[in-house]
């Protein structure tokens, strides 16, 4: 089996980058591959970047309140590319009612503050479907 | 030569304790497993005594308040003469919005503003520019123009507050903003007093709302606190902010030692750029995080102005004693804030501010409860500022100055709190300063470090968050928020065509180009940047004039 590829991204302006950079170090020390994009990605860069790196799983951190205008280019954009397979994964500060909405447009998960790392990391080791190293 | 001694040194008070009352009872009933240790990892003892504070002069160290090194405070009166300045940080939607939250906060015993911007503004783009979706009126207000600005404090006469403006990459233009509101106003720019944060180095640090490299934007900060000792005396230039850099997960040390060397360098390129020090410094503030380790928190301040007292007059030979006070506001840790069972950030929050008063702070903002889910509704705002004046007014804390000084617990986490921060200081001035150390990504690394070792401890229960990782609530009840919709942004949209129509776009093409050119000269951009700001330039297309000579700044990612 080929290692779980997970893109980490933070789109938006905004620049608190904790978050993101704990859970990139904490997939990583879980044995996953990580690609942490940086600061001020588009949805556009994000898709490409998922693209390239032949990601099974994006992870996107968003604290700003943009999180409704950002998840729905992104999964148009995997639409757009053929790149249903990729699970795509919020966490940040979202509020209860556009909860619903995200998983709806395909977020698969959605991890507020104060989630434990090892949650988000058993939920991708059991919801990315094993897949065979192509050689 | 001296005789050595044969007779056994004469056991401590402490020792004598720990031999004749401590180990009968550890051994009837031993002690929790702890880790007993801060926040940030630091072990504490079981028990401090006056062997601790041995290396201690009174004199020298402590001191009397309104005494060199001020450790304990800058007063001699301490609160009995002022209170802090209850200053509520506040800013969403449009610029109406927030203005009408403004004159709420001031009818409710609030004694000065503090204006929080959305991060378009924040990152010096307009809110048509792509990466602006979705952000405009988010996590603030959203100003473009003059006319935004004029909006904003409409009803609110600057001569009579004093306001504070969180803004860093853009603090010239939205600085100049203000200056300009205020003439309008017929206010004396003379007689003018409030705070821009203006401290861009925390944001290459850890907050990351940078726009042009690093020395450019030094040399914007140098050019305010020239054109501030000129023409705006009361003006503070600049609050030196460790609050950013412990929200990004640095330890309460790394938060003094990286937020004081700032300072320095601030000082430093201040004096490189041709300004005396006694003409800058005095109007140089800081601004730190009020965690939740209750002790270790107030050792850091009163480190940190003792600190700031002896690098003033040692390294940089400052005579002025207004140059060796360290002044700060503090706000609480909103990294703190739980979006599980709410409530408890109230207690949380409390116990931070009542932290701050203790260590001494000049000016306090305390967090909401519902922080951690959205901004603060209205009656969150208020709660959190009620918590303030309970502690000013009820809880007698304010009767006496300093009221830990002293104590053998607090003078040793202080002293330990100087002598790390200096250790830091000897690394960065090694690196070259910190310009260069954060060019080489040393203060960043060290962050990141300690954020995910905090994680780490938070992950196996050695940190316990009430509510989030220990007596969890499986059935909490629905919470209700501030709820920001798109309202805001599209009203800024169109008012941005507007305003791109109406005013005229011959001066403000002409204004943008002359900033260029000045910029290019290196001299004091300020007074190309009130001209652009009086045409009505937008904060996008100054930034935008200055990327087109410094360029930008991008952080190379890395975890």
């Amino acid at each position: 089996m080929r290692t779980i590829r997970v893109v980490i991204a933070k789109p938006g302006l905004d620049g608190h980058d904790r978050g993101a950079k704990v859970i990139a170090r904490a997939l990583r020390d879980a044995g996953m591959e990580v690609i942490y994009t940086g600061l001020r990605q588009t949805p556009e860069m994000i898709v490409a970047a998922a693209l390239q790196e032949d990601a099974d799983v994006i992870g996107l951190s968003i604290l700003s309140g943009a999180h409704m205008h950002i998840c729905p280019r992104v999964m148009e954009l995997l639409r757009e590319k053929g790149l249903t397979h990729v699970q795509v994964l919020v966490g940040g500060i979202i509020p209860d009612v556009d909860i619903e909405k995200l998983r709806t447009m395909g977020v698969t998960g959605i991890f507020l503050p104060g989630t434990p790392m090892q949650d988000i990391v058993n939920f991708i080791q059991t919801s990315v479907p094993a897949r065979a190293e192509v050689i | 030569m001296k005789p050595v001694s044969t007779e056994p040194a004469a056991e401590s008070a402490k020792a004598r304790w720990e031999r004749e009352v401590l180990e009968p009872t550890l051994t009837k009933s031993p002690e929790r497993t702890g880790p007993f240790t801060t926040i940030s990892g630091r072990p504490i003892d079981r028990l401090y005594t006056e062997d601790d504070i041995a290396a201690l002069n009174v004199d020298s160290d402590v001191a009397a308040p309104g005494e060199f090194p001020y450790t304990r405070g800058i007063h001699p009166t301490g609160y009995r003469g002022k209170l802090w300045t209850m200053r509520q940080f506040a800013g969403f939607g449009t610029p109406e919005e927030t203005n009408e939250r403004y004159k709420q906060l001031l009818a409710a015993g609030g004694t000065g503003l503090s204006v929080a911007f959305d991060l378009p503004t924040l990152m010096g783009r307009d809110p048509d520019h792509p990466l602006s979706l979705g952000e405009v009126g988010k996590c603030g207000v959203s100003i473009m123009s003059l006319a935004d600005m004029e909006r904003l404090f409409e009803g609110i006469t600057l001569a009579d507050i004093t306001t504070s403006m969180t803004i860093n990459s853009p603090a010239p233009m939205i600085f100049a903003m203000y200056l300009v509101v205020a003439e309008r106003q017929g206010a004396d720019w003379k007689k003018l007093s409030g705070t821009i944060q203006n401290d861009i180095l925390k944001e290459f640090i850890a907050q990351k709302e940078y726009i042009f490299p690093p020395r450019p934007s030094m040399k914007l900060i140098t050019d305010i606190f020239e054109f501030c000792a000129k023409d705006v005396p009361r003006w503070n230039t600049i609050s030196v902010s460790g609050y950013h850099i412990r929200e990004a997960g640095s330890t309460s040390l790394q938060e003094l030692a990286f937020t004081l060397r700032d300072g320095i360098e601030y000082v430093q390129w201040g004096i490189d750029a041709g300004l005396d020090v006694d003409d800058f410094v005095p109007r140089m503030s800081f601004f730190f995080n009020a965690h939740s380790d209750f002790f270790e928190e107030i050792a850091k301040y009163r480190a940190a102005r003792k600190i700031w007292a002896r690098v003033m007059r040692d390294r940089f030979g400052a005579k002025d004693e207004r140059s060796l006070k360290l002044r700060f506001h503090t706000q609480t840790a909103g990294v703190s804030l739980t979006a599980q069972q709410p409530y408890n950030n109230v207690v949380r929050t409390a116990l931070q501010a009542l932290s701050a008063v203790l260590g001494g702070t000049n000016s306090l903002h305390t967090n909401s409860l519902d922080e951690a889910l959205a901004l603060p509704t209205a009656a969150a705002a208020t709660l959190a500022l009620r918590t303030q004046q309970v502690i000013a007014h009820e809880s007698g804390v304010t009767n006496v100055v300093d009221p830990l000084g002293g104590s053998y617990f607090i003078e040793r986490l202080t002293l330990d709190m100087e002598e790390g921060a200096y250790k830091y200081f000897d690394v960065i001035d090694r690196m070259g300063g910190m310009v260069a150390a954060i060019e080489a990504g040393f203060p960043q690394r060290e962050i990141a470090e300690s954020s995910y070792r905090f994680q780490q401890a938070f992950e196996k229960k050695e940190k316990i968050m009430v509510g989030v990782n220990a007596y969890v609530d499986a059935n909490e009840p629905p919470f209700p928020i501030l709820y920001i919709d798109d309202q805001a942004s599209d009203q800024q949209l169109a008012r941005l065509a507007d305003l791109r129509k109406t005013r005229d776009n011959a001066t403000v093409s002409r204004t943008l180009d002359v900033l260029k050119d000045v910029a290019r000269a290196g001299e004091n951009t300020m007074y190309p940047l009130l001209d652009c700001v009086r045409a009505y330039a937008t904060v996008g297309e100054m930034c935008d004039a200055l990327r087109e000579v410094w360029g930008e700044y991008e952080e190379v990612p890395s975890i």
